[in-house]
């Protein structure tokens, strides 16, 4: 019997109003992004608030839908749903438009939707399904392999639409497949490839070649008497390492040192438990060499494969501009120094001239926008500028003020205290999503809620990490706050259907 | 290992992303004063309030510069959207083509910040524009000021304003490109005086540098402060006759108020119009002005050097009786074998040989002055007696720049021991050497300031005041004291009289060289006349002379240029700008003398053989 009381009571309903919370905060936010004064009413259906407006109330109607229907639906229905996004996938390619660069849109007459966007709970929903049947083992590799295929095709047909940021998404499978029994040592192995992957660019790839080496030589050397010895002893060799740069590089390179320290300490720990015996020496060895080819390749690839749009992406994260303008200013210095001769004098010029055109380059790249964003943030200050009153969002300082770089508003007229609120109330979603994802008494349920805090979080990761700098420029939206349908749309329906799967799970039998 | 433990991993990792995250926040946002700043520099522009330059009167309140609206037409490329054309270049009177060549350079040089599209469209243009401008966004109107002369004289002393120059700016930090300063003439001298102070209005703009408001509702603005009011000591009418007088000839003259050293008049012929070198007509005129060969730039009262002739014989006389090397009834013969002079009759005194400007005579006085018998060789003698005459000359403002006012003024010669010793060698030269300088020839160079400064030196019998044209400056009470001080020549008064006597003869008296000085007899006028020689040429006439004889009210000195005797026509035109200045008209029965100075042309006058 099916009466809307029940339909409601079981319903999680902290997760429902830090929904709601967000939503609220993205509405008012975008106002306050894009205020017009002709258009002052936050109503205005002309303007972007407006407009947002009747997507949240849409949004609100597809989430009561969603409640309404019987859980079972998603369970039965995962597999169809998410051929069928599989192949608007494949059809947009063909029949879509591109905006943006990216041809990720069907469009009839003036309203525009984007597949992708749905593909997110499509896939969540069909690897559920998979990783629920009987006999699977994640410790297969059967299994590791189908995973990765249903996770992976879509991420390969959303790259061929040229929309990198959405396909980088998928990477948050990652936690889903971790939690279901995938090597913890995959999850280390990535860290670590990103750690080298950044140091590389900031330091070259013969320096860091040499960084890890003597790491690894150290750490096995230390393992014939223990762990621990092998720990002290890298950590020594940091603080020396340290003390010999610290003149001229920053922290990062102690950080590095022992970052990849450990975690190669890690990794000898578990292939000496794996491997009994001379094996052990094999797989170091084997991770050297692995190391070198992996540095070698970050560096050809950054070169040779990447364009420059995407590079200057990770330069500038890295602190390009600032280098540059130190060392323009360096060289400002020498070429005012008395007693320098003429074609010394002039070569200097020659070098101000080159490097001021990289950084002009530079900054009308995506430096600016980073810039500008950090900024726009910095600028709040502990209590923020006020409603309506950021400078930097009022007169348009920040691009794409009211999708990507929303939180820049936020920080702006909140300040710490406004951006301090909101983290708290996303890391709150994101725990409360995971404490209800292990009490769900299905495999699917958890797969599925395990996905939804994933997906939701790897958005927040990127989306706020490229505000404040820590992370390069990739636009996807920020959860529930940008300006948007599709987005808010398919947030809402990934959401939600993780919500009825929760109000529904007392009914799973065991 | 349990997997649902692994809830904690995933779960740190989330909460491990927050901290850092909420980390980062408080750096970028409460520790980092950085971006704080940076976020008000991306959004405030400053906006300069351009004050009114000073205006320039003259002694009797008569404006002489004041400043004038003009109109520049600004465009700023992005916000031009829409507009037609066509219209538009109609209202402005300007081809298309020429219209797009404008925009264009506009586009080159920022599509966001504004560039001068049009220069200084007139009052009547602008009225019309004004109105229709609406129609165009991205066009706009700036207003700057320019200088601007009603009087279209005394162009050499006001000056003329220009654009800044790049070495100006470094040198002096107040000034920003764009910026105009003096570049001549009072201008000049009194820059800092009449620029005033930059006011600066800071507002808000958005990212396509458009204006939002205010910044912090004004409160950081400055206002701007209007350059000072400066009084001179000019007589407007004066210099308007006199360049009137001088016209068609080259020359100068300048007039001044003894008691006080206020210069009353400074000509230089030929001058210009003032609005010549104004705004954009600086770029077509200024070209033409300079290639002039008569030199109509040039400011002949203070830049000409000339030898100063017989005029000179006034300092000779007094410097010889203070010497005491002769008394004011010395008499010496004409004797033409030693230097050459006109008939006359002997001078038997020191007033007779002024009134008849005898060449010999002075021979005479300045070998005593010279070689006052002090040691054997004539040599060494001379020596000792060049040293204080030419210390006692410097005394009477020649060889050094006087400190007048104005920028650019040459300081004359007077030489000395060690010019004569590097010359001619030491111990090689004597009297007989240099005796030329008897009669004010040879190497002496005098401007015709210091020939006015002369004449006012003698009115007041034995000082003068530094001429200048400061006499009042708005918001500050006091004129500087370099132009109050008495500068005492060291020659006592009863010398200067004697030689006062003589100048009165000069225009008075039978044989005196310049009747035509006289103007009527309520105006005693004292004078002496010059004749410089001029190797390329027809001789100068110079003239100077001071009125009235009691209690002297101005003093002048007239030179022109290849005009042939002092009493022609020096001495005409000074008594004709004394006439002026104490009677305010000329007399009937000079009009005849005024008219054949104004017909006359001595522009192309043939030399003589």
């Amino acid at each position: 019997m099916r009466n809307y009381k029940n339909i409601f009571s079981n319903i999680d309903w902290p997760t429902v109003l830090l929904y709601l919370a967000l939503v609220l905060i993205g509405w008012v936010n975008i106002y306050a992004a894009v205020y017009n004064e002709d258009h002052h009413s936050i109503f205005d259906i002309s303007q972007r608030y407006g407009k947002q407006l009747m997507w949240i109330v849409l949004g609100l109607i597809i989430a009561f839908v969603i409640l309404l229907v019987d859980s079972h639906f998603f369970t039965s229905f995962a597999i169809p749903i998410y051929l069928a996004v599989l192949l608007s996938l494949l059809l947009v390619l063909v029949f879509g438009v591109k905006i943006n660069g990216a041809t990720s849109w069907f469009q009839f007459g003036s309203f525009k939707i984007q597949p992708s966007e749905f593909a997110k709970f499509a896939t969540s929903l069909a690897l559920a399904k998979y990783l629920s049947a009987i006999n699977i083992n994640m410790k297969d590799v059967k299994t590791k392999v189908m995973a990765a295929l249903i996770i992976g095709l879509p991420a390969v047909f959303i790259l061929l639409q040229n929309d990198t940021g959405s396909t980088l998404v998928y990477a948050a499978f990652i936690f889903v497949l971790y939690r279901e029994g995938l090597s913890g040592n995959i999850l280390l192995f990535g860290i670590l490839a990103i750690l080298i992957f950044v140091l590389t660019l900031i330091f070259g790839p013969v320096e860091i070649i040499l960084v890890t080496t003597f790491s690894y030589i150290i750490i096995y050397s230390m393992l014939k008497y223990s762990a621990k010895t092998a720990l002290i002893a890298v950590l020594v060799f940091s603080g020396l390492v340290y003390g010999f740069y610290s003149f001229e590089l920053s922290n990062i390179i102690l950080y590095a040192t022992i970052g990849i320290g450990l975690i190669g300490l890690f990794i000898f720990l578990v292939a000496q438990k794996e491997m009994k015996g001379k094996g052990v020496h094999y797989v170091g060895v084997l991770i050297f060499v692995l190391t070198c080819a992996y540095v070698f390749s970050i560096d050809f690839a950054f070169n040779k494969v990447l364009k420059e749009h995407q590079r200057t992406r990770i330069t500038v994260l890295l602190g390009e501009e600032d280098k540059l303008i130190e060392q323009i200013e360096g060289l400002k210095l020498k070429r005012d120094e008395r007693g320098i001769s003429k074609e010394d004098k002039q070569s200097i010029r020659d070098d101000i001239g080159a490097k001021r055109f990289s950084l002009r380059e530079l900054r009308q790249g995506n430096g600016w926008n980073i810039k500008q964003s950090l900024i726009a943030i910095g600028s709040g200050g502990f209590a923020g500028k006020g409603f309506l009153e950021g400078t930097q969002t009022k007169f348009d300082f920040v691009p794409e003020q009211s999708t990507d770089f929303i939180f820049c508003t936020i920080g702006e007229e909140w300040g710490f205290i406004g951006t301090f609120v909101l983290m708290c109330i996303y890391i709150g979603l994101f725990l409360r999503l995971l404490y209800l994802a292990e009490r769900q008494r299905s495999i699917f349920s958890r797969v599925y809620g395990y996905a939804v805090a994933s997906i939701l979080f790897f958005h927040f990761l990127i989306n706020i990490g490229m505000t404040i700098g820590l992370a390069p420029v990739i636009g996807i939206p920020l959860p529930f706050i940008s300006y948007g349908g599709s987005s808010l749309w398919s947030f809402t329906i990934l959401l939600f259907i993780f919500i009825k799967l929760d109000s529904e799970r007392l009914l799973v039998l065991r | 290992m349990n997997l649902s433990s692994r809830k904690f991993i995933v779960g740190l990792i989330f909460l491990v992303i927050g901290v850092l995250f909420i980390a980062r926040l408080f750096t970028v946002q409460v520790l980092d004063d950085k971006y704080k700043l940076d976020s008000d520099s991306n959004v405030m522009r400053e906006i300069t309030q351009y004050p009114a330059r000073g205006l320039i009167y003259d002694r009797n309140g008569e404006l002489l510069v004041y400043n004038e609206a003009a109109y520049d037409l600004m465009v700023i490329p992005k916000q031009v959207k829409e507009i037609d054309t066509l219209a538009l270049c109609t209202l402005l009177e300007i081809e298309k083509d020429v219209f797009l060549e404008k925009f264009n350079k506009a586009k080159k040089y920022s599509r966001y910040k504004a560039s001068t599209f049009l220069k200084e469209i007139s009052s009547i243009s602008y009225a019309n524009i004004q109105e229709q401008l609406f129609q165009y966004p991205g066009f706009f109107v700036q207003t700057r000021t320019l200088r601007k002369y009603p009087r279209n004289s005394a162009a050499h002393i006001l000056g003329y304003i220009g654009e800044v120059n790049q070495n100006t700016i470094e040198k002096k930090p107040y000034y920003k490109s764009g910026d105009y300063i003096g570049k001549s003439g009072l201008e000049y001298s009194y820059e800092e005086l009449l620029r005033g102070t930059r006011g600066v209005k800071r507002v808000l703009v958005d990212v396509h540098n458009r204006e939002k408001g205010s910044y912090k509702d004004g409160e950081a603005d400055t206002m701007a402060v209007t350059g000072s009011v400066i009084k001179t000591t000019l007589d407007i009418v004066l210099q308007e006759y006199g360049e009137r007088l001088m016209q068609n000839k080259k020359g100068s003259i300048v007039a001044i108020e003894p008691k006080t050293g206020e210069i009353l008049a400074l000509v230089s012929a030929p001058n210009y119009d003032p609005n010549m070198l104004v705004g954009r007509a600086v770029g077509k005129n200024y070209p033409i002005l300079s290639k002039d060969s008569l030199n109509p730039l040039f400011n002949r009262a203070l830049m000409a050097k000339y030898p100063p002739g017989s005029i000179f014989k006034t300092v000779q006389a007094m410097i010889g009786l203070e010497q005491g090397v002769i008394s004011e009834n010395s008499s010496f013969a004409c004797n033409k074998s030693l230097v050459g002079c006109h008939n006359h009759p002997t001078a038997t005194s020191v007033a007779a040989s002024v009134k008849m400007s005898c060449n010999p005579y002075y021979y005479h006085v300045y070998k005593r002055i010279l070689q006052q018998r002090r040691v054997k060789s004539i040599f060494k003698d001379s020596e000792l007696g060049l040293a204080i005459w030419s210390e006692q000359v410097k005394k009477f403002g020649f060889g050094q720049r006087l400190e007048t006012d104005l920028p650019s003024i040459k300081s004359g010669y007077v030489p000395d021991v060690a010019f004569y010793n590097k010359w001619y060698g030491e111990g090689r030269w004597a009297f007989s050497t240099i005796y030329s300088l008897s009669i004010g020839q040879g190497e002496m160079g005098v401007i015709p300031l210091q020939m006015a400064n002369l004449s006012a030196t003698i009115a007041n019998k034995g000082f003068y005041y530094v001429p200048h044209f400061v006499k009042n400056i708005e918001k500050s009470d006091t004129v500087p004291k370099k132009f109050t001080t008495k500068n005492k020549v060291g020659i006592s008064e009863k010398h200067f009289e004697t030689v006062i006597d003589g100048m009165y003869g000069v225009v008075y008296e039978s044989g005196g060289t310049a009747r035509r000085a006289r103007i009527h007899d309520s105006i005693v006028v004292c004078g002496k006349t010059g004749t410089a020689q001029n190797p390329h040429g027809e001789d100068h006439s110079v003239f100077i002379a001071f009125a009235p004889r009691e209690n002297p009210k101005i003093a002048v000195a007239v030179y022109v240029e290849n005009a042939g005797g002092g009493g022609t026509w020096a001495a005409p035109i000074a008594s004709l700008m004394i006439e002026q200045y104490l009677t305010d008209s000329i007399a009937t029965r000079n009009l005849i003398k005024e008219k054949r100075i104004l017909d006359a042309n001595l522009l192309n006058v043939i030399p003589k053989k």
